[in-house]
């Protein structure tokens, strides 16, 4: 179980998680959505301790993320996988080191066992026989399962999503969104996934949270969200240009 | 109209502070970074295949420019130095001013600046690139340290690199000078390499190897953090490299000023 308590976090002055509360369920996939730059990804960054609060705690299982040193933090961290939004393959390393890199750095595994996990996880998210290859001969679709077979490598308990549908084709994107269940189905982690596509959002998640102004302001399983009547979840889940989010901004100018 | 005044001054005042403030906070960061990395050092794993690639990317790619530029100074040096030389009829001291200037001066900060240009560059391009596309993050959630996997390994690399190229380049320097001196200026070979040697100590040398060593620690530490601190996509990467490289020439040249200043006082 994962507890958000009043996690506050501001960048030169302007608030962006703002008394932040949310618990996420283990073994479930949760959603945050939002809109963009309301700082879905700074707390996705907190949560694996890349980031640290202004206030506030996380905690995971009980113990507090945010006033871990390196050392705990690295532990706790052989329990994550993490799916960058631009995949974050490392350029200089091929396929194969890039989802092994884990395992190459923090365990005695040997080449041969290295190689036949690698295979395991590349063929999880549909790839085959492209070990050798570097990330930059790799389409966006490519890279970004390249990236979930590395976040999975090490058999996480808890994977991260950071846009995981974003830059990529609808059919590319529907793909990945059934791996991220397959995912969820046979390895039972607990998923957090952030984007602002509503229908990923509805397929993958168990729960779904929605981050507006720094505030959790709604949780609900995706039925509930859809059916909310709170006018700014509404505004945002369906996608209307006119509500409470945009009063006071005039999308006018950009029509005419 | 004395308020206007006052404004200005305020304005003047506010502009220095900035400025100081900001000058302290980059080289506290270096500094930090600095202490980081030495950290690191002695830290397990060692990643031998890293720093001998490295070591390749700095000191070995680096061969080719370092040769051609340490030639064409020892060539100049001598030339130069023979048109005031023939005023005295001294033109056999060539050989010992090429000498000295190469192994104190010219030898290791060139090579600096060289390597600062070509490596340090580089270095910041790619560490930069790295940043603003989450991969340094990408190395932090797979619990790996990137000051230990790719700060340090740069690091060892550039600090033994530099003072080798140096060393080479100090030859290739005299050989320059051998060039002038004796197939054009008429010096024979047995009176240049004399007068190359005798007046050389090891003392020369090594006061050019210590600076290059320094120069190393340098070029390394503000590559590596114009690179770590890149913000901004493709533009700020380029907005980056090209700091490190101004920072990198100014703070060579003023070290080395240091250094000369102190070799010459202290060390006479």
């Amino acid at each position: 179980m994962i507890e958000i308590i009043n996690l506050c976090k501001s960048f030169d002055g302007h608030m962006v998680l703002n008394n932040l509360n949310l618990n996420i369920n283990t073994g479930e996939t949760t959603v945050i959505i939002g809109r963009s730059g309301c700082g879905k990804s700074v707390l996705l960054k907190h949560i694996i301790g890349l980031m640290k609060p202004d206030d506030g705690q996380i905690l995971i299982d009980g113990k507090d993320v945010t006033k871990m040193d390196e050392k705990e933090l690295n532990t706790l961290r052989m329990q994550f996988g993490m799916l960058f939004q631009g995949a974050a393959l490392f350029d200089s390393l091929n396929v194969l080191e890039n989802v092994a890199f884990n395992m190459i750095e923090h365990t005695n595994a040997g080449p041969e066992e290295v190689k036949k996990r690698v295979k395991e996880c590349l063929e999880m998210v549909g790839l085959k026989g492209i070990e050798e290859k570097k990330p930059a001969e790799l389409s966006g679709g490519m890279r970004k399962r390249v990236g979930l077979a590395r976040a999975i490598c090490i058999r996480p308990q808890i994977v991260l999503y950071d846009e995981p549908t974003t830059g990529i084709d609808p059919i590319m994107g529907d793909a990945i969104n059934d791996l991220i269940i397959e995912l969820h189905n046979k390895l039972k982690v607990t998923g957090i996934a952030v984007t602002h596509d509503m229908t990923s959002a509805y397929k993958i998640a168990d729960r779904i949270a929605m981050l507006y102004n720094g505030k959790i302001v709604a949780v609900g399983t995706p039925n509930e969200i859809k059916n909310s009547k709170d006018p700014i979840v509404h505004q945002f889940v369906t996608g209307t240009g006119k509500g409470p989010i945009t009063e006071g901004i005039d999308f006018e100018h950009l029509v005419t | 109209m004395k308020t206007a005044k006052g404004n200005v001054i305020i304005r003047i005042a506010e502009i220095l502070g900035h400025r100081f403030v900001e000058f302290v906070r980059y080289a506290g960061g270096l500094t930090v970074l600095m202490g980081q990395t030495l950290f690191w050092i002695p830290m397990p794993p060692m990643r031998r295949r890293q720093i001998l690639e490295q070591m390749s990317k700095i000191g070995v790619d680096s061969l080719p420019i370092v040769s051609l530029i340490s030639l064409f100074t020892g060539m100049v040096l001598a030339l130069q130095s023979a048109y005031q030389m023939k005023m005295f009829s001294a033109e056999m001291y060539i050989a010992s001013l090429v000498a000295f200037s190469m192994t104190r001066e010219l030898g290791p900060v060139l090579t600096a600046l060289i390597v600062a240009g070509r490596v340090g560059a580089s270095i910041t391009a790619e560490l930069g690139t790295m940043k603003v596309t989450e991969q340094i993050d990408a190395l932090e959630t797979l619990a790996t340290n990137p000051i230990k996997y790719l700060v340090v390994p740069r690091f060892l690399a550039l600090i033994i690199m530099l003072p080798l190229l140096t060393v080479y380049s100090d030859i290739i320097g005299v050989m320059g000078g051998y060039v002038v001196g004796v197939y054009k200026l008429g010096i024979s070979h047995a009176m240049y390499m004399k007068n190359t040697w005798n007046p050389l100590k090891y003392k020369d040398i090594f006061t050019g190897i210590v600076k290059s060593f320094f120069f190393g620690v340098i070029t390394c530490i503000v590559a590596c953090y114009e690179g770590m601190a890149a913000e901004g996509g493709a533009e700020g990467v380029g907005r980056a490299t090209t700091t490190s490289v101004v920072i990198s020439f100014i703070l060579i040249i003023a070290s080395d000023c240091f250094f000369t200043a102190l070799f010459y006082f202290v060390a006479k």
